[in-house]
């Protein structure tokens, strides 16, 4: 079953508490001494990449983002804002959904074989992700639907993600490929949207010091509040916090229009602009990888050398790839456009079908890493324009 | 590349009409046109409504059929070829995809009006009927020896 | 809710392997712990053959006897190859039975058609036995069944005791013979032109390479056959059989949880498309 949402009762506003930069490494001492491996954004190879940290000294402090079509730069803020960037090279979906994980081992026993499940993910955690963004967290709470909340549970996922601890974060400096606000899913974590998360830092910066205004929505976020002494924040810190969100919906890089988008999706599988976009489509799969949503995987059965241990492992998998829909006698989307068709329909349209809501929470990563600058927002306004209809490529004559 | 005759004068000419009178010859002009077809664009698809028949003036088209994981091509059509007969086949429905493979010059002719026409004049309806039986029995002789697969395994 | 054995291979002993064509086995397996598998006819199970890998592959049994659990497997691949090769006293590994079945007891009080093309007629098999078991609630039952060749043909003294003792019209027609070969030669959907059923209180039943499956369709609901009473079992690359690794999906269809079998009303506008 997916994590639970609680409901705390009581006024909001005792809720919301101030902290201090000393406060938020508090914060992280707290989580670290509570065993948790603490998870946040860091600089690495000219990007901000999630790794365990220590402290606030391994927040990207001072720096902010350069992103658009198949642009990613860091560039060097003129301030000390710990969360000034847009979105890392990857979201929180790492965490709780690794590239490999062992799903069991077996060994061979006279004809026959055993097997055992590993218990890999209960070893590993549990996790306390620092600022984690909101369209990020709408992303964790679609995967919580795709692999929690159908008939069959992915196990290794439900145990990563049972004991997480979430700090979300609010952005303030959004992106030039961020379209959250299209897609209802951000800048403001939301108790009410995405996955459940403990706290929501808004970071301010001005005259009145460096501190964070720090929503608490679980009781284990209440808890560690007191814990290390965190003050109530006062009225006008949270009208600041508010108006960090409300000025970073106003600067989106990017729209999406999606009206009725899942039935124009549908309607146009017929339509040239697919083989427009397959002339750049590389096929490259960097857009499924640093999605948030994306879940596909496959499996790899791995043996030693004398074939009596074997193991059967999870990877990630892409819809891009060759031989993903390989069925014996060939490939049933052999063509890139078919391919780059498919991960669209699916990610605008008929994952609405199948769980409820779209895929895409408009974070802007398949943009700015498509190696060919494909922008899916582009592409769907282009659909739009072209008519609900498909162009059939015969030129039939009367 | 614009054929160098028109219509009027490619008709009459071609090996499936020869022996059709005047009257008929100019009925059948009467309902065609030219087409082109660029490199990978369908004349029709298999499952839609079939209404035209094609004479290929230059160019080839590949009739196929759409597999899960490819589209097989089970015969050709060149130049002075004629392509199609589900137009005069109950329930009129294509039943294979034509696609052309280079750029294809056709004309296209209006099989539903030849249709009517050929309700009520029997004499243009046998006619027609005997030219297209001739390329039916061509195209099913060829199936049936391909079916024997005598580059295969048999001897 | 999903038991955490799930995604774990379940062992199951070869008891009994039969040689169908020159590249089909038969093999019954039975439970090591011996809980029998009770399924659903339609239902596939992913059968595991150790170190080597997994592949989803329909059960070809009785729905009735699920103590002992078949599957007719054909060699297209190197699992496949190890599977059809394996030996009696063999252990393999079962997950499942997964997916949606054909239910073919929607066909109760009507007449049912089965369309069966190649190891098409293994899925289909169980639903036939079904019907054998409670004949007198069906009306009409047809099996037409199109094979590449007389050798190719499967389930012969089943074909025989079908149409023998259990009332059940039982066409066969291959795309070719040789001369020996007294029986239909033709495709299988001019066996459906000319087959007796009451289209209007007909289920069909098709199985078979998706060409076959699309002309079937179109042949029955030519007939007058409703085309959200024909169902079909639908075929796509499969790696966990549990709806979460995606590769199975036919557009917002995932074939291991909302399939394999679906109704031609549903697949029609799918199956219109190519690379989908």
């Amino acid at each position: 079953m997916r994590p639970e949402r609680e409901d705390l009762g009581g006024a909001r506003a005792h809720q919301t508490r101030l902290l201090d930069v000393d406060g938020l490494q508090a914060l992280i001492d707290a989580l670290l001494g509570r065993g948790f491996t603490v998870i946040g954004p860091t600089v690495k190879a000219g990007a901000i990449v999630n790794a365990a940290i220590g402290g606030v000294a391994d927040l990207p402090r001072g720096w902010g983002d350069d992103q658009d079509a198949g642009r990613y730069r860091l560039r060097r803020r003129d301030d000390e804002m710990l969360f000034g960037f847009a979105s890392g090279a990857q979201s929180a979906k790492p965490v709780f959904f690794p590239t490999h994980e062992v799903l069991w081992r077996g060994e061979r026993a006279g004809p026959g074989f055993s097997v055992e499940r590993t218990e890999q993910a209960e070893q590993d955690g549990p996790y306390a992700l620092i600022g984690v963004r909101s369209c990020d967290l709408s992303a964790v709470g679609i995967q919580d639907t795709v692999l929690l909340c159908r008939r069959y549970d992915d196990h290794a996922y439900a145990a990563r993600r049972a004991e997480a601890f979430v700090v979300a974060v609010t952005c303030s400096d959004p992106g030039g490929t961020c379209f959250c606000v299209s897609m209802g899913t951000g800048p403001h974590p939301e108790p009410d949207r995405g996955a459940p998360y403990d706290l929501a830092l808004t970071e301010l910066l001005d005259a009145g010091g460096h501190r964070f205004v720090v929503e608490v929505a679980s009781e284990r976020g209440a808890e560690l509040m007191d814990q290390i002494g965190a003050g109530a924040a006062a009225a006008e810190e949270m009208d600041a916090a508010a108006g960090v969100a409300e000025d970073a919906a106003g600067r989106m890089g990017r729209s999406l229009d999606t009206f009725e988008l899942k039935e124009l999706l549908y309607a146009s599988a017929e339509s040239p602009i697919w083989d427009a976009v397959a002339q750049r489509c590389l096929a490259c799969t960097n857009c499924t990888a640093v999605c948030p949503t994306c879940f596909c995987t496959s499996v790899e059965d791995v043996t030693d050398l004398t074939g009596d241990v074997a193991s059967r492992n999870r990877v990630w998998d892409s819809c891009y790839n060759a031989d993903f829909s390989y069925i014996h006698g060939g490939t049933v989307r052999a063509s890139t456009k078919s391919r780059y068709r498919q991960w669209m329909t699916h990610k605008l349209g008929s994952w609405i079908d199948q769980f409820g809501m779209s895929g895409c929470v408009g974070c802007g990563r398949c943009i700015t890493w498509c190696p060919a600058a494909i922008d899916i927002t582009e592409e769907a306004a282009a659909l739009r324009a072209e008519g609900a209809g498909s162009a059939s490529g015969g030129a039939r004559q009367p | 590349m614009s054929p160098a005759q028109t219509i009027e004068q490619y008709l009459p000419s071609h090996p499936f009409f020869a022996g059709l009178d005047d009257e008929a010859i100019a009925l059948v002009t009467g309902c065609a046109v030219n087409a082109h077809f660029r490199p990978g664009q369908h004349l029709f698809r298999e499952g839609e409504p079939a209404d035209t028949f094609f004479v290929v003036r230059s160019g080839r088209v590949a009739i196929q059929m759409r597999l899960p994981t490819q589209a097989a091509v089970l015969d050709t059509a060149r130049e002075g070829d004629v392509v199609g007969w589900s137009w005069l086949v109950p329930p009129y429905r294509w039943t294979f995809d034509a696609v052309a493979t280079e750029e294809t010059s056709v004309v296209s002719i209006d099989g539903a009006c030849l249709r009517g026409k050929c309700e009520t004049d029997p004499a243009l309806g046998y006619a027609l009927l005997q030219r297209v039986v001739q390329v039916m029995s061509t195209r099913l002789h060829s199936a049936r020896v391909r079916l024997l697969d005598l580059y295969g395994s048999r001897p | 809710m999903t038991a955490p054995t799930t995604m774990l291979p379940r062992p199951f002993r070869v008891t009994r392997t039969s040689r169908d064509t020159q590249d089909t086995r038969t093999l019954d397996l039975e439970a090591v712990d011996g809980a029998p598998l009770t399924f659903a006819a339609g239902q596939f199970t992913m059968l595991h053959a150790f170190g080597v890998g997994e592949v989803p592959i329909s059960i070809s049994g009785d729905p009735g006897r699920p103590e002992t659990l078949r599957h007719t497997i054909r060699n297209v691949g190197s699992v496949s190859r190890a599977l059809a090769g394996a030996s009696a006293g063999t252990v393999l590994g079962v997950r499942g039975p997964f997916g949606t079945g054909w239910q073919v007891r929607d066909g109760h009080g009507g007449d049912v058609v089965f369309v069966a093309g190649g190891i098409g007629l293994a899925p289909l098999r169980p639903a036939i036995l079904e019907v054998c078991r409670a004949r007198g609630d069906y009306g009409r039952v047809a099996l037409l069944y199109g094979a590449r060749t007389p050798e190719d043909i499967l389930f012969g003294d089943d074909l025989r005791s079908w149409g023998a003792d259990h009332d059940i019209d039982v066409e066969v027609t291959v795309d070719s013979g040789p001369h020996a070969w007294r029986g239909n030669v033709g495709l299988v959907t001019q066996l459906i032109d000319r087959a007796a059923f009451d289209a209007a209180r007909t289920l069909a039943l098709i199985c078979g390479p998706e060409v076959m499956m699309r002309h079937s369709a179109v042949a029955l609901g030519d007939r007058g056959v409703p085309r959200s009473r024909i169902r079909l079992s639908m075929e796509r690359n499969m790696k966990c059989g549990v709806g979460l690794c995606g590769h199975c999906q036919l557009r917002e269809y995932f074939l291991c949880l909302d399939g394999p079998v679906l109704a031609y009303d549903v697949l029609e506008p799918l199956m219109a498309q190519a690379e989908l």
